[in-house]
C-alpha cells in the first residue's frame, strides 16, 4: 500500500510520469499565473480585453514561455512535454493566454524558425523570444477558414519587391502584433510573408462583440498594396505545407491547453459540490453529482495520458500529423464536455464569473474551431483509416 | 578576486500540506511534500542581485537537510544561483539551532565565503537565529533584516525597517546578512534556468567531510528537547466575551488559558 494518501488532484499519480525539470517548469508556469493572472483574469474577461498585453509578453518572455521549444535566438530549447505542460498551466488560467503564447511561439516564431532565412531568424526571433515583439499569424480569410488553399490574399512581383492585397479574419494578437507572418498566393503557390506591421497599407482592427476568448485580442488584417522588399519573403517553403506545418505544432501545444481549461473547471466543480448544501447534505454526496465527477475526472485523466504519449513521441520524432488530430479531436471535444458538466454542478453560480467554469466553457467554443474544427480532424482521421480524402 | 556569496537556504514541509510531528516529537518530513522555504528565496534574488550587479561573483547554496531537500538546491539553481552544498548525514536527524548553525558555519568555511546570506526566519522552525549564530561561530560581522542590500567595493550596505526607525547599516566583508519579505519579489526560475541547473554542480558533504563528530548534533547532542506535542485543536466556533464589567479579567483568563500570557 502506498503510504500518502490519493490525490484528487492527480487520482492516478500521473506526476510521477513526468522527470524533475518537466515538474518545475510546470511549477514556474503555475505560479506566474497565479501571481500575475489569476487574480485579474474574471475582469479582464468581462471587460473583453487583455489590458497588460505588451508586460504579459515581457514577462512570459523572461520565464522562457516564448518559442520555448525551439533552439536558438534566445529560445529556451524545452521538450515538447515541457512545452505541453507550460500550455496546460497557462489554459488552466485562460484560453487567452495560452493562445497569446501559441501563436507567438508555435505559429509565429515557428514559422520564421522553420522556414525563415538566416537573416529573417537572426532579426526577429531574439526580440520575439524575450515578448519585446508580439507576433501574428495570418491565414485564414473572410471567406476562407477550413479550405485556407482558395485563399484571395494576393503577393504579385513588382520588380524585386512583393506588394501585398487581401484581409485576413480572426487573427489571434493582430492589433498589438509587431510583426505578422502572412500567407499569401503566389504564381508559385502560397507563400508565406515576414510583415512588419508598420509598413504602409498594413492596419489591424480589432474584432469586438465576441462572447469567447474575450481576454485575447483577436483581429482583421488588412493589406492594401503592402510593398515588401524580396527578403520579405520566407525563402524554404512554398504551398499550404508552409502554413500547415506551423499549425500542426499549434495543434499540439492545444491537446495539452484544453487539458488545463477542463482541469480547472473539474476542480471548481468538486470544492463546490463538497461546500454546497441542498437537501440537508452536500451535493458531492448525491451520486448523480459523482457520476458527473468521475466521468469528468476520467476523461481528463484518459486526456492527460494521450496529450503525454503524443509529446514523448514529439519528443522521438515520431509524430505524425494524424496523431496530433487524435489528440486536438479528443482532448478539446472532452474538455469542453467537462467544462459543461461542471457548470451544471454549479448551478446558478455556475453562470457567473466569479467561477471560472463558464469562462473557460465560453473560451473552448474557439477552441473547438480554431486549429483545424472537430469536423476537419475527423476527416483526417477518417482519410487516415480508410485512404479516402473526404473533404471535397 | 571574485565576490563569493553563500546562500544559506533551508527546505521545509509545505505549510499548506498536513504538518505533523513524528514518533520522537521532531518534525515528521515524509508525510508532506517539502520546498525551498519561500522565505529564503528572497535570499537567494538577493544574491543573485548582489552578484549580477558586481559583476564577478560565484553565488553557492547551501543546506542542511535530508535527500528531498536536494530540491530546494535545484530551484535556486534553476534561478540562478551557481553551484550548490548539500550537507546530509543520518546523524543530522533532531539537530536542533545550535547543531544547524555549528554544521553551517563549517560548510560555509570549507566553501570559502566574503558574504553569507540568510533568510529571515525558515517557515517550519520560525526561530530567526541562525544568522546571529552563524556571525558568532565565522567571528565575522552581521547586519540582519534587510529590506534592501547591495555590495560596494569590500561593504555590505543595507536598510532595516523597524517600527520606531529606519536604519542604515554597512559592515566590511567578509559578513553575515539576512534579508526579509520585502526585500523584493523572489524571480520565478526560467526554462533556460531550469535546463541549465540540471549540468551545475551539488557537493555532497556528511559530518566526517565537515569534521563534527555524530555526538555534537542530532537528537542526543541537542541543548533543547521536546517531550511532547500534541496538535492543536480543530477550531472551534469561538469564544464571545460580552463585558458586564470583567470582560478584561474574562480575556485575561482566556489569554492565559490558551498560554498566550
Ligand atoms: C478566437 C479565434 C482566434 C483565431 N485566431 C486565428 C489566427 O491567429 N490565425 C488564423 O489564421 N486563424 C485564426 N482563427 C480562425 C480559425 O482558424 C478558423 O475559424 C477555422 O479554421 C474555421 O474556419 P471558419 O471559421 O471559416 O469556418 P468554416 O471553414 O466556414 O467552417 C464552418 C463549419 O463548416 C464545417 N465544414 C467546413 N468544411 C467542411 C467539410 N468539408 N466537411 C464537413 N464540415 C465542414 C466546419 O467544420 C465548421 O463546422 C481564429 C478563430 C477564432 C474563433
Ligand atoms: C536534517 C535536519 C533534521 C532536523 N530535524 C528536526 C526535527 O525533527 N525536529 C526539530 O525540531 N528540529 C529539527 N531540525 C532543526 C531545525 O529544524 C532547524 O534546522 C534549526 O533549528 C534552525 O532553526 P530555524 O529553522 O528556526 O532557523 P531560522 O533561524 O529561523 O532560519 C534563518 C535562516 O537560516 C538559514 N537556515 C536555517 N536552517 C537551515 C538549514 N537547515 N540549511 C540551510 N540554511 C538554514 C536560512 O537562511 C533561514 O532563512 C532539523 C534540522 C536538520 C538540518
Amino acid at each position: 500500500m502506498p503510504k500518502s494518501a490519493l490525490d484528487p488532484r492527480d487520482p492516478l499519480g500521473l506526476d510521477d510520469l513526468f522527470d524533475a525539470e518537466e515538474l518545475a517548469v510546470r511549477d514556474t508556469v503555475r505560479a506566474w499565473c497565479a501571481d500575475r493572472v489569476l487574480p485579474h483574469i474574471a475582469d479582464w474577461y468581462e471587460r473583453g480585453e487583455l489590458p497588460e498585453v505588451r508586460e504579459l509578453a515581457r514577462e512570459l518572455g523572461s520565464i522562457g514561455a516564448l518559442g520555448m521549444h525551439l533552439e536558438g535566438y534566445g529560445c529556451a530549447g524545452a521538450s515538447a512535454v515541457q512545452y505541453g505542460l507550460a500550455c496546460l498551466e497557462l489554459e488552466a488560467a485562460d484560453s487567452g493566454l495560452r493562445s497569446l503564447v501559441s501563436v507567438q511561439g508555435s505559429l509565429a516564431m515557428y514559422a520564421i524558425h522553420r522556414w525563415g532565412s538566416e537573416e529573417q531568424r537572426q532579426q526577429w526571433l531574439p526580440g520575439m523570444a524575450a515578448g519585446e515583439t508580439i507576433g501574428c499569424f495570418g491565414l485564414t480569410e473572410p471567406d476562407h477558414g477550413s479550405d485556407p488553399a482558395s485563399m484571395r490574399t494576393r503577393a504579385k512581383r513588382e520588380g524585386a519587391d512583393w506588394v501585398l492585397d487581401g484581409r485576413k479574419m480572426w487573427i489571434t494578437n493582430g492589433s498589438v502584433a509587431g510583426v505578422a507572418v502572412v500567407w499569401a498566393r503566389t504564381d508559385d503557390g502560397i507563400r508565406g510573408f515576414v510583415v512588419p506591421t508598420d509598413t504602409p497599407g498594413f492596419s489591424a482592427p480589432e474584432i469586438k462583440h465576441k462572447g469567447s476568448l474575450r481576454a485575447s485580442v483577436t483581429s482583421e488584417l488588412v493589406l492594401e498594396g503592402v510593398r515588401l522588399p524580396a527578403a520579405a519573403a520566407l525563402p524554404e517553403v512554398s504551398g499550404l505545407k508552409g502554413p500547415l506545418s506551423c499549425l500542426n505544432q499549434a495543434r499540439y501545444g492545444i491537446v495539452w491547453g484544453a487539458l488545463g481549461a477542463a482541469r480547472s473547471c473539474l476542480e471548481a466543480a468538486r470544492e463546490y459540490s463538497i461546500g454546497r448544501e441542498q437537501f440537508g447534505r452536500p451535493i458531492a454526496g448525491f451520486q448523480l453529482t459523482q457520476a458527473k465527477l468521475a466521468d469528468m475526472s476520467l476523461e481528463l485523466n484518459k486526456g492527460l495520458l494521450l496529450a503525454l504519449h503524443l509529446g514523448r513521441r514529439m519528443d522521438a520524432g515520431t509524430l505524425r500529423p494524424e496523431q496530433v488530430s487524435y489528440g486536438k479531436l479528443n482532448n478539446v471535444r472532452e474538455a469542453i464536455g467537462i467544462a459543461r458538466t461542471a457548470r451544471t454542478i454549479l448551478g446558478a453560480n455556475g453562470i457567473s464569473y466569479d467561477y471560472p467554469v463558464m469562462r473557460h466553457a465560453n473560451n473552448l467554443e474557439s477552441v473547438l474551431t480554431y486549429e483545424g474544427t472537430v469536423e476537419m480532424h475527423q476527416l483526417v482521421i477518417g482519410q487516415a483509416l480508410t485512404g479516402q480524402a473526404a473533404f471535397r | 578576486m571574485s565576490l563569493r556569496i553563500v546562500v544559506c537556504v533551508k527546505y521545509v514541509p509545505d505549510a499548506t500540506g498536513d504538518r505533523r510531528f513524528a514518533d520522537d516529537n521532531t518534525t515528521d518530513r515524509d508525510s508532506v511534500d517539502g520546498l525551498l522555504s519561500e522565505l529564503d528565496e528572497y535570499g537567494v534574488e538577493q544574491a543573485l542581485k548582489i552578484a549580477e550587479a558586481s559583476g564577478d561573483a560565484e553565488v553557492t547554496v547551501l543546506t542542511v537537510g535530508p535527500d528531498d531537500a536536494k530540491d530546494a538546491l535545484r530551484k535556486a539553481l534553476s534561478m540562478g544561483a551557481d553551484k550548490a552544498v548539500h550537507v546530509n548525514d543520518d546523524d543530522i536527524h533532531g539537530t536542533d539551532v545550535i547543531g544547524t548553525s555549528a554544521i553551517l558555519a563549517k560548510a560555509i568555511e570549507k566553501t570559502g565565503f566574503d558574504l553569507v546570506v540568510c533568510g529571515m526566519a525558515s517557515t517550519d522552525g520560525t526561530m530567526g537565529v541562525i544568522p546571529a549564530l552563524l556571525s558568532e561561530r565565522l567571528g565575522v560581522p552581521q547586519v540582519t533584516l534587510l529590506s534592501e542590500v547591495g555590495v560596494e567595493g569590500g561593504t555590505v550596505k543595507g536598510r532595516r525597517d523597524g517600527d520606531a526607525a529606519t536604519e542604515l547599516l554597512e559592515a566590511s566583508l567578509p559578513a553575515v546578512v539576512s534579508v526579509t519579505d520585502q526585500s523584493g519579489e523572489a524571480r520565478y526560475p526560467s526554462f533556460k534556468g531550469i535546463m541549465a541547473a540540471k549540468k551545475k554542480p551539488v557537493e555532497s558533504l556528511d559530518l566526517d567531510d565537515l569534521g563534527i563528530e555524530a555526538d555534537e548534533v542530532g537528537l542526543a547532542g541537542a541543548w533543547t528537547a521536546v517531550d511532547s506535542a500534541t496538535a492543536r485543536p480543530a477550531r472551534t466556533a469561538g469564544t464571545i466575551v460580552k463585558d458586564e464589567g470583567e470582560g478584561g479579567k474574562q480575556l485575561a483568563e482566556f489569554l492565559a488559558s490558551q498560554k498566550f500570557i
